[in-house]
């Protein structure tokens, strides 16, 4: 393990310095670097409370830092709403906020980017275009699903889940960030998942993982950074630490 | 969705498995099936039950004046689907139709051009939409009180401006639009026809189509992926007042005056028709196509019945029958 480092490497995708956020009198986190590099997962951990949901909605422009610079891509990044972050490229996967179960996969995957053919003055949706590309979409990330017609209410939760991540890394996302991608998902199904974030980085995605479980970070993941208490308090090489490191880190005992 | 047009048949696919067709015989052994085309298995039903019982329904004459009678309702369930897609409901739309009317009536009492009449009467409606639509998103108020709210109000506002009174409107134009026909049917059902397309298009085939039904099924997963949630709701209280506004014409072209009384049966109809069209009322699924054949169909039950000498009391047990028994098979939709 070594000490938090302050200085972003040069090929960071994302970088924060000094970042606090607090509601009130209370403090979320206070003093926080952190960084992602290009085509990594890079990995968030933490015990409940400890500051990662909520550095995470920051760095996405959910919620505006108190103080502290955020770059992303190597720009100074002020994103007042998460729509100004996913116009420059960060994505989120959202745990319950994810799609709309009345409609297709297909309507999902290109929901408020749909593809339109302009007709005179009017401007028509390209279902076709949608679906085929829909479809591409889903192979490319060898994701299974009945159909792209198919309601999403339908779909199992890990299938749900694949097409949320599907969508945010399908619109050229250069950022993914999910939030406990595989909390509601069985065994099965987590192990879906997993093999598609590391389908991702095999793109060239880079992904934010914020997760709870040790092994799971340990399997995913390039670098772990460790939370608590409002603090990043440790950053690892995911291969070079141990779970018994990672708890000990996360509970303070190291 | 309720009808096919917006679930295309599975063509194969590249990526994805295959899905086999169900077979006709589970089709209808499907109460999803029912559900979907409860408004067109119900037409067919009634046309074929009246026409046993009174050949004289089948009649080309009272098809066409059965048609022309729906097409107000038709256009009225229009406006309400799209209220309904986003999981609210207008309450307001039968006053407001009786507000436009009044204020066409006057207007042209008043000397001004039928046009500029319809015309405003349509922006009055429209601007009610508008209002709702403000007031349920801006104003965080439940769309039930709001609606139940500006229906008191507008109905008022049609008692003072009009004083109560009927206001007899003699225009060539309305006249032509009640009584003239163009090929096989009369004007209001054109005008009917023109509203099914417009909004037909504008549910499956734009992106304020696919945001209305996004924000009807999960307002909340709907903005956080960027769409203006409040605006598409606002957007569909303003298009359930215009359609009012056509309504309040092709009303006071029928019947020849502005009537300062509401027609409440026609706000429980557009409801009734959403809901025989498999629109969902919490929002999120709809058709165009659906509600436009539950007007026809609830305009052919009040027809068949006339015809049959039923007294005019059993309608709306008829009416409120057939509703509560197509909400039962609804549940059944997948």
């Amino acid at each position: 393990m070594s000490a938090v480092h302050r200085t972003a490497p040069a090929d960071a995708i994302l970088a924060c310095e000094g970042l606090s956020k607090h509601f009130g009198g209370i403090r979320a986190f206070t003093d926080v670097g952190f960084q992602a590099r290009r085509g990594e997962v890079t990995a968030v951990i933490g015990d409940n409370g400890a500051g990662k949901s909520t550095l995470i909605r920051c760095l996405v422009g959910v919620h505006q830092p108190d103080g502290g610079t955020i770059h992303f891509d190597g720009r100074p990044h002020p994103f007042s709403n998460p729509d100004e972050a996913r116009k420059a490229g960060i994505e989120t996967v959202h745990q319950n906020l994810a799609l709309i179960d009345e409609l297709t996969v297909a309507q999902n995957l290109f929901l408020n980017r749909e593809i339109v053919r302009r007709i005179g003055p009017f401007a028509l949706l390209d279902r076709k275009a949608m679906k085929t590309q829909a479809r591409a979409m889903l192979s490319r990330l060898s994701i299974n699903v009945p159909s792209v017609t198919q309601r999403v209410r339908r779909l199992s939760g890990g299938q749900r889940q694949a097409i949320s991540i599907c969508r945010a890394a399908g619109s050229g996302a250069k950022l993914v960030v999910m939030d406990e991608p595989t909390a509601a998902l069985g065994v099965q199904e987590t192990a879906n998942v997993e093999a598609l974030i590391r389908k991702l980085r095999e793109q060239g995605v880079s992904v934010i993982l914020i997760s709870h479980n040790f092994d799971q970070v340990r399997r995913l993941s390039d670098q772990i950074w460790v939370m608590r208490a409002g603090k990043m308090v440790a950053t690892v090489r995911a291969s070079e630490t141990t779970g018994n490191e990672l708890v000990a880190l996360v509970t303070g005992a190291a | 969705m309720s009808l096919p047009t917006d679930n295309a048949p599975a063509v194969p696919r590249a990526g994805a498995t295959e899905e086999s067709r169900p077979s006709l015989a589970a089709l209808l052994l499907d109460p999803s099936f029912w559900a979907d085309w409860a408004s067109v298995v119900g037409l067919v039903g009634l046309v074929i039950l009246f026409g046993i019982t009174q050949p004289v329904f089948l009649s080309v004459a009272n098809l066409q004046a059965l048609l022309l009678a729906a097409a107000i309702l038709v256009v009225l369930s229009i406006g309400q689907t799209f209220v309904v897609a986003t999981s609210g409901i207008d309450l307001s739309l039968a006053a407001a139709v009786m507000l436009g009317a009044v204020i066409l009536g006057l207007v042209n009492a008043a000397g001004w051009g039928v046009l500029a009449a319809c015309l405003l009467a349509v922006l009055a409606t429209s601007a009610i939409g508008l209002l709702n639509g403000v007031l349920i998103t801006a104003g965080r108020i439940p769309d039930f009180v709001v609606t139940l709210g500006t229906l008191s109000g507008i109905t008022g506002l049609g008692l003072i401006i009009s004083g109560g009174e009927p206001t007899m409107v003699g225009s060539t134009f309305l006249l032509k639009l009640a009584s003239g026909s163009f090929g096989p049917f009369g004007y209001p059902v054109w005008v009917a026809i023109a509203a099914v397309v417009v909004a037909h298009i504008a549910l499956y085939h734009t992106r304020f189509g696919v945001h209305l039904l996004a924000t009807g099924g999960q307002a909340e997963s709907a903005a956080a992926l960027g769409i203006r949630t409040n605006r598409v709701k606002i957007a569909a209280y303003t298009i359930s007042g215009f359609c009012a506004g056509i309504a309040a014409i092709l009303l006071v072209a029928r019947i020849g005056s502005a009537e300062p009384q509401i027609n409440t049966s026609l706000l429980l109809n557009s409801v009734a028709a959403v809901v025989l069209g498999g629109v969902s009322l919490f929002g999120g699924r709809a058709s165009i196509l659906g509600p436009a054949i539950g007007a026809l169909m609830l305009t052919a039950l009040v027809n068949g019945l006339t015809l049959l000498s039923v007294s005019a009391f059993y309608q709306p047990l008829a009416v409120g029958a057939i509703v509560v028994l197509a909400a039962l098979i609804m549940r059944y939709q997948k």
